[in-house]
C-alpha cells in the first residue's frame, strides 16, 4: 500500500525549488537519493551566493567602504540567522566551519588540550562518523586521555544501560550523534545529555544528520557543543557551524591563528578577539555563510513539521518495500529512525549494486559511509544506503525498487 | 580456460564492448569477463597481495617467467572484478617494457564505461595500475 502525504504538502511544489532534480542521468530522470551525503540547494540558495559575489563581494570587518559594509552586515546577519534556527542565546556562540568536521576538531583540540589530562576518558557512541571517533583519538593521544566506545545492539540502537555503567568522573566528554548517518538511528539524546552532566561531562552532539529533518534547540537540549554542516542543510559545501556554551568557548583556547582572531599583536605578546571572532582566523567564507542563511530562510519558509512527516512518510514506504525484496536485509532498524534505509542483498556487493543503480538513474550511496567500526559490528563491509530528503517522491522509491529488481536479474 | 592478454585482448574487449547498445549487455559482459578468470588461491588472499583505498576488496598476486609478468587477482564485487579483467586483458603475460609502454589511460578512454569509473577511487582500478606498473617498473 502507497502511503501518503497530509493534506496540503505539495512535494512537486517544493521540487520545482531544486533545479538540480530536474535532469536526465544516463538517459532516465534523476533520483537522488543521497541526501545524507549532502542535499541539493534551493534556488534561493543559489540566488544568494550568486548576488553576493554580483553586488556585494568584500572582505568583512576591516574595509573602509561601502561593500564592505555591506558584506559584513550580510555575513553577520547569517549568523544571527543560524543562532535564532538552533536557539542559541547569542551571536557569540555561534562560530564557523568549514563543517562539522572541522568543528569537531576544534573542540577536541581546543577545549581537549584545556580540560583533558592521563586517565581521563571520552565516550563516543559505535555508531559514530569518522569525524566524531579521529579529533578524539588525535587528542587522546596528545593528553593520555583515553577514548572509550559505547555499545550499541543489533538493531543500531545505543546501549543505554552500558551507556549509563560507563558514565563515572573519569568521563570528561561524551560525544554522539543526534542522527547515525549510517543507520538513520534517532539517539535519544536529551537523556544521554542528562546522565552525562550527572558526572560532571561535556556532551558534544553532531547534528549533522539531524539539522535537515526537524527543528533543533540547543538550549532545550541543553549540549555543550552542537555541530553541523551547511551543506547537508541545503546551504553550500564549505561552511559548517560550532555552537558552544559561553563559559566553554571563553575559557578555551584558540584553535588556529591569523587575522580576524586577534584583538593586538606585538613581538612582545598577542591578545585574542572576542567572541566568536576568536575562532575564527582568516577571511571566512564570506559567500558560504550567506548561503547557508538563504538555506535556513528558505526552510523557516515552508511548514517544517509537513516536510518532516513526508520523509517519515518516505522512510516507512522505502523500508515496506524493502521487505519484499528477495534476499535484501536492512541494516539499522532501530525502533526511531530518520530518513535513512541501508541494506545489503545477499550474494552481491553493495558496490555492484550502486553501479548498476547508476546506470538506472538513482544516486545512492554505498560503501561504509564512515562509519567503519559500526559496519564491523555487523560484519559487512558496508551497505548501500538510499538517504531522503523532502524533495524525493513516492514514485522515487518506486523507482529505486524497479531498479534493484533489475539488478538482482543482472548479478544473482 | 582463455587466458587474458593471450586469447582476451585489449583490442578485443575493445570491439566486443563497442558492439553493445544497451547499457546492461555492456555490464553483463563485463560480469562475465570477471568470472572467466582464473580463480584465485585462498592462500593467495593476503593482507600483502590485497590493494587498499577499494570500496571492494581487490587482490593481486604476480609472478615473472622468462622475461614475462603473470598476475593472478580477484574481487568481492562483480564488476570490479570484471574491469579487473579487462586490466588483465592489458597487462597479463607481458613484459615489463610492454606494460610500462602501455597506454592504460588512453585505453580506459576508448571504452566508455571504464572513462567514467576509472577516476573513482573507489572502483580500486587506479589502484591496481599504479600496483602493476610499480611491479613492471
Amino acid at each position: 500500500m502507497k502511503s501518503t502525504d497530509q493534506a496540503g504538502f505539495d512535494v512537486e511544489k517544493v521540487r520545482a525549488d531544486f533545479p538540480i532534480l530536474n535532469q536526465q542521468i544516463n538517459g532516465h530522470p534523476l533520483v537522488y537519493l543521497d541526501n545524507a551525503a549532502t542535499t541539493q540547494k534551493p534556488q534561493a540558495v543559489i540566488d544568494a551566493i550568486v548576488h553576493y559575489y554580483t553586488h556585494d563581494n568584500s572582505n568583512v570587518h576591516r574595509g573602509a567602504h561601502t561593500l564592505s559594509d555591506r558584506a559584513t552586515a550580510r555575513f553577520e546577519s547569517a549568523r544571527k540567522t543560524v543562532a535564532d534556527f538552533i536557539n542559541a542565546k547569542s551571536t557569540g556562540q555561534i562560530i564557523w566551519t568549514r563543517g562539522a568536521s572541522e568543528s569537531i576538531n576544534l573542540v577536541a583540540a581546543s577545549w581537549g588540550s584545556a580540560n583533558l589530562e592521563a586517565g581521563d576518558r571520552i565516550l563516543v557512541s559505535a555508531l559514530e562518523h569518522h569525524s566524531n571517533i579521529v579529533p578524539w583519538q588525535m587528542i587522546a593521544d596528545k593528553t593520555g586521555a583515553t577514548v572509550v566506545a559505547v555499545p550499541v545492539d543489533a538493531t543500531g540502537t545505543i546501549d543505554m544501560a552500558a551507556f549509563s555503567t560507563l558514565l563515572d568522573t573519569r568521563v570528561k566528554l561524551v560525544a554522539f550523534n543526534q542522527v547515525s548517518n549510517a543507520l538513520g538511528t534517532i539517539n535519544p539524546v536529551e537523556e544521554m545529555i542528562r546522565l552525562a552532566h550527572a558526572v560532571g561531562a561535556k556532551v558534544l552532539v553532531d547534528g549533522a544528520q539531524a539539522i535537515a529533518h526537524w527543528p533543533v534547540d540547543v538550549q532545550a537540549m541543553n549540549c555543550d557543543f552542537y555541530v553541523f554542516s551547511g551543506h547537508k542543510l541545503f546551504g553550500p559545501t564549505g561552511i559548517g557551524v560550532l555552537y558552544g556554551r559561553r563559559e566553554l568557548l571563553e575559557q578555551m583556547p584558540p584553535y588556529q591563528g591569523g587575522g580576524e582572531m586577534i584583538e593586538t599583536v606585538s613581538f612582545d605578546g598577542t591578545t585574542y578577539n572576542q567572541l566568536p571572532y576568536k575562532f575564527e582566523a582568516g577571511t571566512p567564507d564570506i559567500a558560504g555563510a550567506i548561503g547557508l542563511a538563504a538555506a535556513i530562510d528558505y526552510l523557516n519558509s515552508q511548514d517544517r513539521a509537513a516536510l518532516s512527516a513526508h520523509e517519515d512518510a518516505l522512510l516507512a514506504y522505502a523500508t515496506q518495500k524493502a521487505a519484499t525484496v528477495p534476499g535484501l536485509k536492512i541494516v539499522g532498524t532501530a525502533a526511531c529512525k530518520a530518513a535513512v534505509l541501508g541494506f545489503v542483498i545477499e550474494g552481491t556487493h553493495p558496490s555492484d549494486i550502486g553501479m548498476l543503480l547508476d546506470q538506472q538513474g538513482i544516486a545512492v550511496r554505498t560503501g561504509h559511509h564512515c562509519a567503519q567500526p559500526i559496519m564491523q559490528q555487523y560484519g559487512i563491509p558496508g551497505t548501500v544506503r538510499a538517504s531522503f530528503s523532502f524533495y524525493n517522491t513516492f514514485d522515487d522509491i518506486d523507482r529505486l525498487f524497479v531498479a534493484l529488481e533489475k539488478v538482482r536479474q543482472m548479478l544473482l | 580456460m582463455k587466458t587474458f592478454g593471450l586469447d582476451i585482448t585489449s583490442a578485443d574487449i575493445i570491439d566486443t564492448l563497442s558492439f553493445f547498445d544497451s547499457w546492461d549487455d555492456r555490464y553483463r559482459y563485463i560480469i562475465d569477463l570477471g568470472k572467466e578468470l582464473p580463480p584465485m588461491a585462498d592462500a593467495e588472499h593476503t593482507d600483502a597481495n590485497l590493494i587498499r583505498g577499494c570500496q571492494s576488496k581487490v587482490w593481486l598476486s604476480s609472478e615473472s617467467r622468462e622475461g614475462r609478468l603473470y598476475f593472478n587477482v580477484d574481487s568481492d564485487a562483480f564488476i570490479v572484478k570484471g574491469l579487473l579483467a579487462i586490466v588483465m586483458a592489458a597487462y597479463n603475460t607481458k613484459t615489463p617494457a610492454e606494460i610500462r609502454s602501455f597506454d592504460i589511460q588512453g585505453f580506459f578512454e576508448s571504452i566508455d564505461l571504464m572513462r567514467h569509473l576509472s577516476p573513482t577511487r573507489g572502483s580500486g582500478l587506479q589502484a591496481m595500475v599504479a600496483r602493476i606498473q610499480s611491479i613492471a617498473a
